[in-house]
């Protein structure tokens, strides 16, 4: 919402300066988001006069123009018609800037003839489209400022621009007035009272209104009056420089007096060409297929309810949004039909959203407009039409009645200072509420308060405190602190769950990994690889295809970061993300997840020989530490046969039994790593947080620790078994030989092929003994050995290597 | 005796001169070695009177302690010769570049957001999650936000897709945090106070806004919690996340779910183009706040004639990018690994209030 200065004091009376009136506007609510200093961009332009202006000796346009300026007598190329002896003109010195043609002007030679500087026309300056000739000045002094000049003579001209945020419930203050009204009640100047209008119709109005049955509940008044024999025509200076102002283009009289009352009073009126309306005009909702050519020159279809209005002809106006082309007012308009009306707000709001049209009137109508103004509002337009158009006004013409918005709330003075935390007297909250408009009454602590017409957005209680906060002004709070809720040092408070995934996003970054937060959208192809990018997860709306569906898995929005980096130059890759992803498109159908991205190499080349390609094993490790960091048993399986995404043969789901999946890590499959365009293989990890058990004990003792005095003894077997036969089994046969005497057992070795034979493999382990009451002699050593073999052989199928 | 004084020299002089250990062996042997001739000299004590034997005992005594001494002295000599030299064999070039060894880091958004609970925890607040597709009611209508207000329209709601036949109102991405004030209200009533940070969605797209950010929710509700207390939570919440006193400045505004409603702006400098907080006399908007409004209590199943409190949403983005003079919101989410190693934290740099945020 645009304003200008002079226009806020048609209605308030003021000597505040427009800082003061900013920083109040601001704490009040009102937002200020600019203000436009008009003269700011003027001040470097002078007065001079034109003492001769010769014909330039090789352009016929052109004149040579001497010129007295304040820093002596200036010669000046000028290509204006009016450039002529005796005028005083507006000078641009070389080095000003000329905002209209965004140029700063320098010393230059037109066609062969110096120039030392600009003569300006009005749209040079911004100040009007005016570009027929060069600005002649009635008065002024050679070096005068120009800006000094129009404050005295065109004040309009240099009027601040002021620019607020309106938030939704300021209906009010979506009119001058309402701003004025707010400025006033904080003691910025008094509110000037409304002008009387009583415009005496001198006919009878030849256009009759009706309002169908079935839409007084979003249409419940329509008035109107026909004046004939208007002059239209271009609208006066001072109401083309207002609207202009705030950003309007100028139309015509009819029109901007319309534009007028919408931005003073937040009053949206329409005129029709009576000329052109065939018979009455009728406000009903749409059957559905009607269309109209509106006065934006584009064509509107109707649902079924939508709210138009209509004459013999058809549908001619959009209730409350837009009027149509064919009846509207044109330099030839005669007769007249001003209406005034009030539409329901939640029904103009859907109706201009289905249509998709944003106009002043619709924004207005629903935020809500004063329904008790619909006829002041008509008598006061009326009477700007007959002053600047002439003609003849009609009787009003008027279907149903304006609604009823008398209501009234208690209002609960103290409970308004505890909610504050301000102490505001009750005399000072009533002054308050009193001066914007509100009436209260009633004795005790709580008072009956009444609304008025123009705050449709007061409605109830709460809405009356914040009236009297902001009033009172919250940048007057005083902090107050809070009590703790519990003496002491405060409980912890993060869930288990919060917990892990800390514990889980430092142990990566403690890894090596950097995380990455990546949207939780990616493109349906990325989410498709992941057995996501279906309907349920797909946004109605995406800002664009890349980021069309709620991401399955945190893995594809990593590859993508890795791709972008590796484009980059940087191959070598340790990323990681913790956060949500989506199984679902309903509420709680996402889950934590803890993602690793391990590329390249273990590190750049270094002298020792130690850089190598990372590998599943990498991935292995850190998806254990994690794990170990979150809480997870140390007794875990990796089973096979984890999601389409992973290498089938590189990968291993960690499990507690066949269903409880804790993690996966692997290496990815090539053919998804082609479609994300990455170079060379690539590791990963996701780690499922919520699936690790929680531990069954709350308390923080961990028991007694055993450390036996006895050492420990370590043997070694080496098995030879099938190449496909896991080390896992033969790991498991061998703790299962002596459960009480084997502490550890660890594979140390692994060779393939050979002189072994093809499909065969060694696997070497390390078994210590860890006895607890005695030492062990040989033999029992020896026993243990051979019960171990045996194990191994039976469950593994292999035999010992000599 | 005679000839102990040409012995002596005779002896000192070779074990000064010996070039090696197994030289000064031999030298050992020959001279105190059970043969050695100094060995022999005394045996020859026994032959002598004693008289003689009073005389020449003590001197051949402090003859073999002299050599002995010598010997000793000129092995740990030898000794630490030959270690020198090892050890200058073993010179390494330790200007050659360590053992290469990964470097983590944290994002920034996950460091501030763990800062931000740090603060609140010590003010009793506790941490609440809510999903993110949310539905229509929790986004909008419990935070009274009917259909047609118009804050819906200004929001840029994300929409997910909705099933042909399935006719409730489509799901949306939630578009504040301020959903897991209702479901927070519902699951644990009043009183209570908790800070929801996380992931929140807007359709919009340019230098300083993206799509998805980050949104920490705060709210306090008890029977007499008032807008003051609210600026002194916040006064002091910023005073410890910025390091330095940080002054706030309450605007009136409107949000549908709070009543009275304000602005909240941080004292800031803007000189020389960098923004520093807590200092200077300019403002700079970070957040939204007010009471509760009626509604919303009674929409969480709280009774708002008997309780109060108050609620504030701010950006996580953005208060990580004023506190650490991140410049652009965007590359936030894109992950380039130079500005992850920039603006990244350590492992061990876990934020807690004993030793600073």
């Amino acid at each position: 919402m645009k304003f200008t200065l002079s226009w806020l004091k048609d209605h308030l009376d003021t000597t505040a300066s427009v800082d003061e009136i900013a920083e109040t506007l601001t704490d009040l609510g009102l937002e200020v988001e600019e203000v436009e200093d008009r003269a700011a961009r003027l001040k470097d332009f002078t007065l001079a006069k034109v003492i001769t202006a010769e014909q330039h000796p090789d352009a016929d346009r052109l004149r040579v123009c001497q010129v007295d300026t304040d820093e002596g007598v200036k010669q000046i190329v000028c290509g204006a018609p009016n450039a002529r002896d005796g005028i005083t003109v507006v000078l641009a010195k070389p080095g000003t800037y000329v905002p209209g043609i965004d140029t700063t002007i320098g010393v230059g030679k037109i066609r062969g003839v110096e120039s030392f500087g600009m003569m300006a026309s009005e749209r040079e300056l911004e100040l009007s489209d005016e570009h027929s000739g060069i600005i002649e000045l009635p008065s002024g002094e050679v070096g005068q400022s120009f800006v000094d000049w129009l404050a005295d003579h065109d004040p309009a001209k240099v009027d601040p621009v002021i620019e607020i945020a309106i938030t939704p419930n300021r209906q009010d203050a979506l009119g001058v007035r309402g701003i004025a009204r707010d400025l006033a009640a904080r003691g910025i100047g008094t509110l000037k009272p409304e002008k009387a209008v009583d415009v005496k119709g001198g006919f009878p109005c030849p256009i009759g209104v009706t309002i169908d049955a079935d839409t007084l509940d979003v249409a419940p008044h329509f008035a109107g009056r026909v004046i004939r024999g208007v002059k239209n025509g271009p609208s006066p200076q001072w109401l083309q420089d207002r609207l202009r102002a705030i950003g309007l283009r100028p139309i015509s009289a009819l029109v901007d007096v319309t534009n007028f009352f919408t931005f003073d009073q937040n009053r949206p009126l329409h005129v029709f060409d009576a000329g052109k309306v065939t018979g009455d005009l009728r406000v009903h909702r749409a059957k559905g297929g009607e269309t109209l050519l509106a006065l934006d020159d584009k064509t509107y279809t109707f649902a079924p309810g939508q709210t138009v209005i209509s004459d013999a002809n058809g549908v001619e106006s959009i209730a409350g949004v837009m009027g149509g082309a064919k009846t509207g007012c044109t330099e030839e308009t005669v007769d007249v039909f001003l209406e005034s009306a009030w539409w329901d707000p939640i029904h103009t709001a859907y109706t201009g959203r289905d249509l998709k049209i944003n106009s002043d009137a619709r924004y207005r109508f629903e935020r809500g407009v004063d329904p008790e103004y619909t006829l002041p509002g008509l008598d006061a337009a009326t009477q700007m039409i007959l002053d600047l158009c002439g003609g003849e006004a009609s009787e009003v013409v008027e279907a149903g009645a304006p609604i009823t918005t008398a209501r009234s709330y208690p209002l609960n003075t103290t409970r308004v200072q505890s909610l504050v935390g301000m102490s505001i007297p009750k005399d000072q909250q009533v002054a308050h509420l009193t001066a914007l408009g509100f009436s209260a009454t009633g004795t005790g602590d709580v008072l009956e308060v009444w609304v008025p017409s123009w705050r449709g957005d007061v409605q109830g209680e709460a809405d009356l405190v914040e009236e009297v906060a902001r009033l009172a002004s919250l940048t007057r709070l005083e902090p107050q602190p809070m009590r703790r809720t519990q003496a002491g040092v405060p409980a912890p408070v993060l869930t288990p769950i919060q917990k892990r995934e800390r514990a889980a996003r430092r142990m990566m970054a403690a890894l090596g990994y950097n995380e990455c937060v990546t949207y939780s959208f990616i493109d349906a192809a990325a989410a498709a690889l992941f057995d996501g990018g279906d309907d349920a997860t797909r946004l109605e709306n995406p800002i664009s295809s890349e980021m069309s569906h709620m991401r399955p898995s945190l893995l594809p929005g990593l590859l993508q970061a890795a791709a972008r980096n590796q484009a980059r130059g940087m191959m070598d890759l340790a990323l990681f993300e913790v956060g949500a992803a989506f199984h679902g498109g309903e509420p709680g159908e996402q889950g934590l997840q803890a993602s690793g991205v391990l590329i390249g190499h273990s590190g750049p080349r270094d002298p020792f020989g130690g850089r190598r390609a990372v590998d599943v094993f990498d991935v292995k490790a850190d998806a254990e530490a994690v794990l170990q960091a979150i809480g997870a048993p140390a007794k875990v399986q990796v089973l096979r046969g984890a999601e389409s995404w992973w290498h089938p043969g590189r990968h291993g789901k960690v499990c507690l039994g066949p269903q409880k999946v804790l993690g996966v890590f692997g290496e990815l499959h090539p053919k998804v790593l082609a479609a994300m365009d990455i170079k060379g293989p690539a590791m990963a990890f996701t780690i499922y947080p919520a699936e690790v058990p929680m531990p069954r004990s709350t308390g923080a003792s961990r028991g007694a620790v055993t450390i036996p005095d006895l050492q420990a003894v370590e043997r070694d077997f080496a098995f030879v078994v099938d190449a496909g036969v896991e080390a896992a089994v033969l790991v498991n046969a061998a703790v299962g030989a002596d459960k009480a005497l084997i502490e550890d057992v660890r594979v140390f070795d692994e060779f393939i092929g050979g002189a072994l034979g093809e499909g065969r493999k060694s696997i070497a382990l390390t078994v210590r003994m860890q006895p607890t009451d005695k030492t062990l002699t040989e033999e029992e050593i020896e026993a243990v050995g051979a019960k171990v073999v045996a194990k191994v052989e039976a469950a593994a199928g292999g035999t010992l290597r000599g | 005796m005679d000839g102990l004084d040409s012995l002596r020299s005779t002896w000192l002089e070779k074990i000064a001169g010996a070039a090696d250990e197994a030289t000064l062996e031999e030298f050992r042997v020959a001279a105190v070695g059970k043969k050695g001739e100094i060995s022999l000299k005394m045996r020859e004590l026994g032959k002598m009177s004693p008289e003689e034997r009073q005389v020449a005992g003590p001197a051949l005594n402090a003859l073999k302690n002299e050599v002995n001494a010598a010997l000793a002295a000129k092995k740990a000599a030898l000794g630490d010769a030959a270690l020198d030299e090892r050890l200058r064999a073993e010179w390494l070039d330790v200007t050659l570049p360590s053992r290469p060894r990964r470097q983590g880091t944290i994002h920034p958004v996950s460091q501030v957001t763990e800062e931000v609970t740090a603060i609140f925890a010590d003010m009793g607040f506790t941490v609440a999650e809510g999903p993110q597709v949310e539905t229509d009611f929790y986004n909008f209508d419990a935070l009274n936000i009917p259909g047609h207000h118009p804050a819906r329209a200004e929001m840029d709601t994300f929409y997910m897709h909705r099933k042909e036949g399935d006719n409730r109102p489509p799901h949306v991405l939630r578009t504040h945090t301020s959903p897991v004030q209702i479901r927070h209200m519902e699951a644990h009533g009043a009183p209570c106070r908790v800070i929801a940070p996380g992931r929140v969605y807007r359709a919009d797209y340019d230098q300083t806004h993206t799509p998805m950010f980050h949104q920490v929710e705060g709210m306090a509700i008890d029977t007499d919690i008032s807008m003051a207390n609210l600026k002194w939570v916040l006064e002091e919440f910023f005073t410890a996340f910025f390091g330095t006193k940080v002054r706030t400045r309450f605007r009136a505004s409107h949000f549908p779910f709070t009543e009275p409603s304000a602005e909240v702006d941080i004292q800031c400098s803007f000189e020389g183009g960098t923004v520093k907080v807590g200092e200077g006399d300019g403002w700079l908007e970070v957040l939204g706040s007010g009471m509760m409004h009626p509604k919303v209590l009674q929409a969480g199943g709280i009774d708002p004639d008997v309780y109060q409190g108050f609620a504030f949403g701010m950006g996580i983005d953005r208060i990580a990018m004023l506190k650490y003079g991140v410049p652009d919101l965007r590359a936030m989410f894109e992950s380039d690994l130079r500005w992850l190693k920039h603006y990244g934290f350590g492992a061990l740099e876990a934020p807690a209030v004993h030793s600073g945020v």
